[in-house]
């Protein structure tokens, strides 16, 4: 091709974008309102799926040990188990700090249950906190713990606990939450797609003449097709630009007014420079290749006579 | 430089639109095509620009075999034809200078060839001055001069008219028509298809009437022959 042809295309693409003034606009108007829902649930699906992960991550090992281990052994066996390929972290309780915990998690409403106890007469065992590197394994990091236990003919631990049940109900949840997350953006997607191109498709309706005389003073198809294809293109760019930047602002918004009541609940969502990028990417990419696509298919409709 | 031999045309819906036509048109010959509504006539046109295809027989333009041409190859065909049709079909976002220069950016002429050329095409159908209006600001007379510009920009071998002067009125018929004798008598080769008797019967030229698919009549300096 031509320089002057590729620079003709150009030209006439976005002549085109200018010239069917109302039609760009329903075009845009369609794309942005359909990336724009699907955008706001992109957000919300990444939100539930971060939630869920800070809730996972709280998941955590204890290991209670017998009264009275001695220290090599703990050290030892705080050695084995921080050698466990699946665990992150082992952190060492002492009976102490286990009691104070007790009394910080009970709270002034439950004081007394604990008073006159003290470090002469705890009741508690030493214990180990392990975190794991991906919570959905937990129960096989307890697993082997449990096993160093017993390969140890002093036995020297009475019990792992991980919450096992709650645990797994809890990861049923997140994951049908993250799975649902996924079903609907994909389903929104989709509707985006037809949408989209169902729009484009009529702009191009009300130019199959435009087509057909092109066609008749003897252009090839590729020639008619590059100005669509521009077309389109723009049209995706201006569509998705458009959605991203109203997102990203209503996001924005949305953090900042949100931040101190949700800070209350404990939830923190994800910040605009974790998610902005992310989001901004997909919407534009998607946007574009729907504006292509759109036209393009229906410009090749009307090339076959 | 067109010959049509034995050319039969069936549609879809089993209508025989041409049965068995074989004829040949010289280089820079008139013709004028009549007969009935529905006789074949624009079926005849369709096939010389490669709009339709031959059912059977052979059809060949310029020494193109039309019939067996690749899609490939139909565009460079076509820019060997200039097309005019009852009802202009010009662009309408597209001003006049657009329009015409469109036929020519099509097969990648130079910039500055384009802008000469349709500056010359333009003061031979005599729309120098309204280069930048768009076709809806013309009158029917002005746009069909537009679509012929179009139609011999690219210095085609052969014109196709289908009705040409079917929306004008007799006046600017004729103006129409002084214009089509010009470029034939510059070279090229014209068909048209026509009701108009009166133009027909001034302006002598060969005739083929067609009815029913069939060759009836082939005559040159003819007479339109039917009652208008």
């Amino acid at each position: 091709m031509k320089v002057s042809t590729v620079v003709r295309h150009l030209r006439e693409g976005l002549k085109n974008v200018v010239r069917n003034g109302w039609m760009t606009f329903a075009s845009v108007s369609s794309i942005v309102i359909s990336l724009f829902i699907l955008g706001v649930f992109l957000l919300l699906a990444m939100n539930v799926n971060n939630l869920a992960s800070q809730i996972e991550s709280q998941v955590e090992i204890r290991v209670y040990l017998q009264l009275n281990t001695d220290q090599a052994k703990i050290n030892e066996l705080k050695n084995a188990i921080g050698n466990i390929p699946e665990v992150k972290s082992v952190e060492f309780v002492s009976k102490d700090q286990g009691l104070e915990l007790l009394r910080k998690s009970i709270g002034a409403d439950g004081s007394e249950l604990l008073e006159g106890y003290d470090s002469t007469n705890n009741p508690l065992p030493d214990s180990f906190t392990v975190e794991v590197f991906e919570p959905q394994k937990i129960a096989y990091a307890a697993k082997q713990i449990d096993a160093i236990s017993k390969a140890d003919e002093t036995k020297p631990i009475t019990s792992v606990k991980y919450g096992k049940g709650t645990v797994e109900t809890l990861f049923k949840i997140t994951n049908a939450v993250r799975n649902i997350g996924l079903v609907i953006v994909a389903g929104l997607g989709i509707t985006a797609m037809f949408l989209i191109s169902n729009t484009i498709k009529m702009t191009i309706l009300a130019r199959r003449r435009e087509i057909g005389i092109m066609k008749l003073v003897g252009a090839t198809n590729n020639f008619i097709r590059w100005p669509f294809f521009i077309e389109g293109a723009l049209i995706g760019l201006m569509g998705s630009g458009f959605t991203i930047a109203l997102l990203l602002f209503g996001y924005s918004r949305l953090v900042e007014v949100s931040q101190f009541e949700l800070g209350l609940m404990m939830i923190k969502l994800v910040t605009l420079k974790e998610a902005g990028f992310f989001v901004s990417v997909l919407i534009l990419g998607l946007g574009t290749l729907l504006g292509i696509w759109g036209s393009t298919l229906s410009v090749r409709k009307y090339l076959k006579v | 430089m067109i010959e049509l031999q034995d050319i039969w045309k069936t549609y879809a819906d089993g209508s025989h639109a041409l049965r068995g036509v074989s004829v040949r048109i010289d280089r820079n010959e008139f013709v004028y095509l009549v007969g009935p509504s529905g006789a074949g006539k624009s079926t005849f046109m369709k096939l010389i620009y490669r709009e339709e295809i031959p059912t059977k027989g052979q059809i060949s333009v310029n020494g193109f075999n039309i019939g067996k041409l690749k899609p490939r190859k139909i565009p460079y065909v076509r820019r060997n034809i200039g097309v005019i049709f009852q009802d202009y079909r010009l662009l309408p976002k597209l001003t006049v200078y657009e329009n015409i220069a469109f036929a020519m950016e099509v097969i990648e002429a130079p910039h500055r060839v384009i802008k000469k050329r349709t500056m010359e095409v333009l003061e031979l159908v005599g729309l120098r001055g309204k280069h930048n209006s768009l076709p809806q600001q013309l009158s029917g007379g002005e746009q069909q001069r537009v679509a012929i510009a179009r139609a011999i920009v690219n210095n085609p071998a052969v014109i196709v008219a289908d009705e040409p002067t079917g929306n004008l009125d007799p006046e600017t018929s004729w103006g129409i028509m002084n214009l089509l004798e010009e470029i034939n008598f510059r070279g090229t080769t014209i068909i048209m298809a026509t009701h108009n008797k009166e133009i027909v019967n001034t302006l002598r030229k060969r005739v083929i009437a067609i009815e029913n698919g069939i060759i009836v009549r082939d005559e040159m300096r003819g007479e339109y022959g039917y009652e208008s």
